[in-house]
């Protein structure tokens, strides 16, 4: 009997071809009026030949990007912890407020007088982050938190050399994400790695041994990467003081602590923040985010241009160094940042209100700590005790079963959930970490927690072959990454020029 | 809370599962001097209704561009997105997914970043292309270190033709990298010769074409100099769509070609969300930063794509990383990959000569008012105008009679008074000839 079907498909599973492999020359899903005829001022340089951009109508194209939409895993599909990422759900009012008259098609360049009330929304989006942070100032043009870090970094190393030396360290611990070290030689410093302690914070005591008069900056994720509260924050905040340097705070974690705790009371000098994390904005398979930048008043007049200022009823851009008051850095982007997540932010903020921001970070610390006590009698944790908004698990429990993190994960994908950051943080052997968020219900965990716990039963069982062919009902099976890498094809080419 | 699933039988249950009786037990880690007992001072909890209230009085304040006429350029083009593109980029599938980290329940994600790479690459004319940077700024700072990886030399030429936002986002990248970097003279006329400023420990010259005043330049000459001089040329534009007009950069010599996306698919939005584009030689593969998309198969023999050449990446190399990037513009590239997939080969060529048209015919219209004259010599959708008065106070002047009129070129070159009567001007397929009647009149009555 066969066993496949004729067309490769399974039922709602369909094979979709490349729209390169779909062209029908000449066909096209926009209709334009006919060209006027004017004068050819292209100065000679008329492009010649054909682009090779197939040819398709509205509805193939429909169904072609419907087709992919369905391979796809998301947020809106189920639960998805993936540590260190606040996978949350993405509000629809949201997109609807980006989508305003008067908001979407405003051009960054238009003149000031007719931009009053974008510029309002974004000093009002910049004053529920400085009240959120208590923070003074904020940077809010960096486009992601890895350029929020470039932000943060370039300021102190501005400051520094006012001072006369920039130094040429960066310190940051080994749990680090890996933007924090790539940002910090971005910005001309070396890097050297801090050691955590047993339970998992930073060691305060190398740490100070490290600080010498070479250090710029220490970076330190709070809450870290691996879910726990640096406890030790404000003596670390000191030392990092009494020894020249500025404190830098990685804000991809905000999430656990909103509302709660204000790092500006943390003694940080600079910390980003993910919108497209904490603040509900969709990652969108990859972006975009935007990573607003708060400053202490040491950091305060290095903050780059533009940023908005008001006077009186009048809000106006500052967006050049010349004019401006302080002594900023530069710039980081182009226009103003990335005005259509603030909408996205502030439309999240105003629903929530500060009791409903409080909340967040009250349920996700708990939904997390909820996973951790009911996983970790089968599952081996990292770190005993509370953890904040997620919690890591490392693969002590997979020991002698055959299965790695990667297998297990592979086969959450068969129960139809996405699974846990893997093998981050560095710092544990093939790490798990899972963050729940705030937006999954205890049903949707309970459900989640069974399905771990019996995949790990199942791990346990001499099953390892299970794990080794997971998954088996996504729509594609495991990848050949090594094979990509060899030899990578990275653009489709028409058959006749491959060969 | 909406946004809340769990009740407050849940949280009681989930505590006592915990074995904690309240849920500042699970905060104690944090320092009590710093914990927060009552929430902070800003408004409470709003509903649908009240926010979109008051987001839609902000929005009302402001006179969108679809609102009048409106001839805005300068790296940012109001251009006609399909409704099909809005609606299926808000496809929960692609707008609630994260960086496709499992590719076997990303191979939506992956598929059309591969198809955006390929469409990339045939515009530009160049080899590869990569998943996106952040806007055409950054994706300039990246061509330029990219630059120098693979020359190993640390001085960059940039055109005075390169828009002023991508010169000072490169020059800020520059300074704490211990780059030199030397800026032309602020090239107007299109008619600048980089030639004395290159030499053999040049890494790049980064030239804009069509550059931010205007012009199309023919930049074989270019790239031949520095070729002869082991120097790479990095081509940027800041309008995406005169590829469907002009010689590509990659047909001109260029090694390495960056821009601005935004022009297909996505809303001016006041100036972000963006879409950096990249695109290089084969050869320099390895140096480029952000996000690769490769094709393989999986363990039925099934074709699939992956995330690739991730050794270049932070989360492998961290410091010795090609780029710091990780969240890039993904949403943007699927709304760009969209768009120019509705267009096709037809559409698209279309839609340029269009614009190409609509300029030239506003252009015809202009230089007949006293007090107007072009600048260009060559142009695709955008020229410089000099005008008989200063350019602010002519802009200004048209807002009173809700027109969008045009970029005064001061505002991006701010203390230089040879700027002050210069106007640029952007024409597209959304703009009508009412519009260009009404910018015609209303310049006539201000000058
Ligand atoms: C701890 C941490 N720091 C920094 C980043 C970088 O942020 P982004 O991806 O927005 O650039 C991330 C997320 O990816 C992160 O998890």
């Amino acid at each position: 009997m066969p066993t496949h079907s004729i067309s490769g498909n399974r039922g709602l599973q369909i094979e979709e071809q490349l729209i390169f492999e779909q062209d029908n020359p000449g066909q096209t899903g926009v209709d334009y009026p006919d060209i006027p005829q004017a004068k050819n001022r292209l100065g000679g340089l008329d492009r010649e030949g054909e682009i090779g951009l197939p040819g398709l109508s509205e509805p193939q194209v429909v169904r072609h990007y419907m087709r992919l939409s369905q391979k796809n895993y998301a947020i809106d599909s189920g639960v998805y912890p993936l540590g260190s990422c606040t996978m949350k759900h993405n509000p629809r009012l949201n997109e609807k407020m980006a989508r305003l008259p008067g908001l979407a098609d405003l051009h960054p360049l238009q003149p000031m007088q007719t931009t009053q009330g974008a510029m309002e929304l974004m000093s009002s989006c910049a004053n529920w982050l400085c009240t959120l942070t208590n923070m003074p100032v904020v940077a809010m043009s960096p486009a992601a938190g890895a350029h929020g870090e470039l932000c943060g970094l370039m300021a102190v190393r501005a400051a520094l050399e006012d001072q006369g030396y920039a130094r040429t360290k960066v310190l940051v611990p080994e749990s680090a994400h890996g933007t924090n070290p790539a940002s910090a030689h971005l910005c001309g410093y070396s890097v050297e790695s801090i050691p955590a302690k047993e339970n998992g914070r930073v060691n305060l005591d190398v740490l100070k041994e490290k600080l010498d008069g070479e250090v710029a900056c220490f970076m330190l994720t709070n809450p870290n990467t691996c879910g726990l509260f640096e406890n030790e924050i404000l003596d670390i905040a000191k030392a990092v003081h009494d020894a020249g340097a500025y404190f830098y705070c990685d804000g991809a974690n905000f999430n656990a602590i909103v509302g709660v705790v204000r790092p500006g009371d943390l003694g940080i000098d600079c910390m980003h923040i993910n919108l497209h994390k904490t603040f509900s904005t969709p990652h969108g398979g990859g972006g975009p985010g935007s990573g607003p930048v708060v400053f202490s008043e040491a950091l305060a007049p290095y903050v780059p241009v533009p940023y908005v200022v008001q006077e009186g009823d009048t809000y106006r851009l500052v967006e050049d160094e010349a004019s401006a008051e302080g002594k900023p850095f530069g710039r980081m982007k182009s226009f103003h940042g990335q005005f259509g997540v603030f909408v996205r932010a502030l439309s999240y903020m105003m629903s929530l209100g500060s009791d409903g921001l409080r909340q967040v970070a009250r349920d996700a610390v708990l939904n997390a700590n909820y996973l951790a006590v009911k996983l970790e009698g089968s599952l081996s944790r990292s770190y005993e005790g509370v953890c904040m908004h997620e919690v890591l698990f490392d693969d002590r429990f997979l020991k002698d079963t055959g299965v790695t993190t990667l297998d297990f994960a592979k086969a959450l994908l068969d129960e139809g959930v996405h699974p846990m950051t893997m093998y981050f943080p560095l710092v544990v052997h093939g790490a798990l970490l899972m963050e729940p968020t705030e937006t999954e219900s205890k049903q949707s965990l309970d459900q989640f927690i069974e399905m771990v716990l019996g995949l790990t039963e199942r791990a346990k069982g001499d099953n390892a072959r299970y794990f080794e062919q997971a998954p088996r009902m996504t729509p594609r099976r495991r990848l050949d990454e090594t094979a990509a890498a060899r030899k990578p094809v990275l653009k489709w080419v028409p058959p006749t020029e491959e060969a | 809370m909406r946004y809340l699933p769990l009740g407050q039988s849940d949280r009681e249950e989930m505590l006592k599962d915990i074995g904690v009786s309240s849920v500042d037990d699970l905060f104690v880690d944090v320092p009590k001097s710093v914990l927060l007992d009552t929430p902070v001072d800003l408004p409470k909890t709003a509903g649908e209704m009240q926010v979109e209230r008051s987001i839609s009085a902000m929005a009302r304040k402001n006179l969108g561009t679809s609102q009048a006429p409106s001839f805005l350029g300068g790296g940012a083009y109001r251009h006609h997105v399909p409704a099909a593109v809005d609606h299926l980029i808000q496809r929960g599938e692609f707008l609630t997914s994260y960086t496709p980290y499992q590719p076997e329940v990303s191979q939506g994600t992956l598929q059309y970043l591969f198809e955006f790479q390929t469409q990339v690459s045939m515009l530009t004319g160049m080899d590869v292309a990569n998943a996106s940077l952040y806007d055409g700024a950054t994706a300039t700072a990246e061509a330029v270190m990219m630059a120098a990886r693979v020359t190993k030399r640390k001085k960059a030429v940039l055109s005075g033709g390169l828009h002023p936002h991508y010169r000072d986002v490169t020059l800020t990248q520059a300074r704490f990298m211990d780059f030199a970097v030397e800026s032309a003279d602020v090239d107007v006329e299109g008619k600048e010769d980089l030639t004395a400023l290159i030499d053999d420990k040049t890494a790049c010259v980064v030239v804009q074409n069509p550059s931010f005043f205007g012009h199309v330049k023919d930049l074989t000459g270019l790239a031949e100099t520095c070729h002869e001089k082991g120097v790479l040329l990095v081509v940027a534009f800041g309008e995406v769509v005169s590829l469907g007009a002009i010689t590509p950069p990659g047909a001109m010599g260029a090694d390495i070609v960056v821009g601005e996306g935004q022009s297909l698919g996505n809303a001016v939005n006041y100036g972000g969300p963006y879409l950096g584009l990249m695109a290089c030689r084969q050869k320099f593969v390895r140096q480029m930063p952000g996000r690769l998309v490769g094709e393989t198969t999986d363990v039925e023999g099934r074709r699939g794509w992956v995330l690739t050449l991730s050794t270049r990446e932070q989360h492998i190399r961290r410091e010795k990383a090609t780029s710091n990037i990780c969240t890039n513009s993904g949403l943007c590239a699927l709304a760009f990959n969209m768009h120019l997939t509705m267009l096709g080969e037809v559409g698209f060529t279309k839609l340029a000569k269009i614009n190409h048209a609509h300029a030239s015919l506003l252009v015809d219209r202009l230089e007949e008012i006293s007090g107007v004259e072009l600048v260009n010599e060559s142009f695709f959708n955008e020229f410089t105008l000099r005008l008989s008065k200063p350019a602010t106070e002519v802009v200004d002047a048209l807002v009173e009679k809700e027109i969008l009129g045009g970029i005064p070129v001061s505002r991006l070159y701010p203390g230089d008074s040879d700027m002050a009567d210069l106007l640029l001007v952007a024409a597209t397929e959304v703009n009508t000839v009412e519009d260009m009647d009404a910018l015609v009149n209303g310049l006539k009555e201000v000058l």
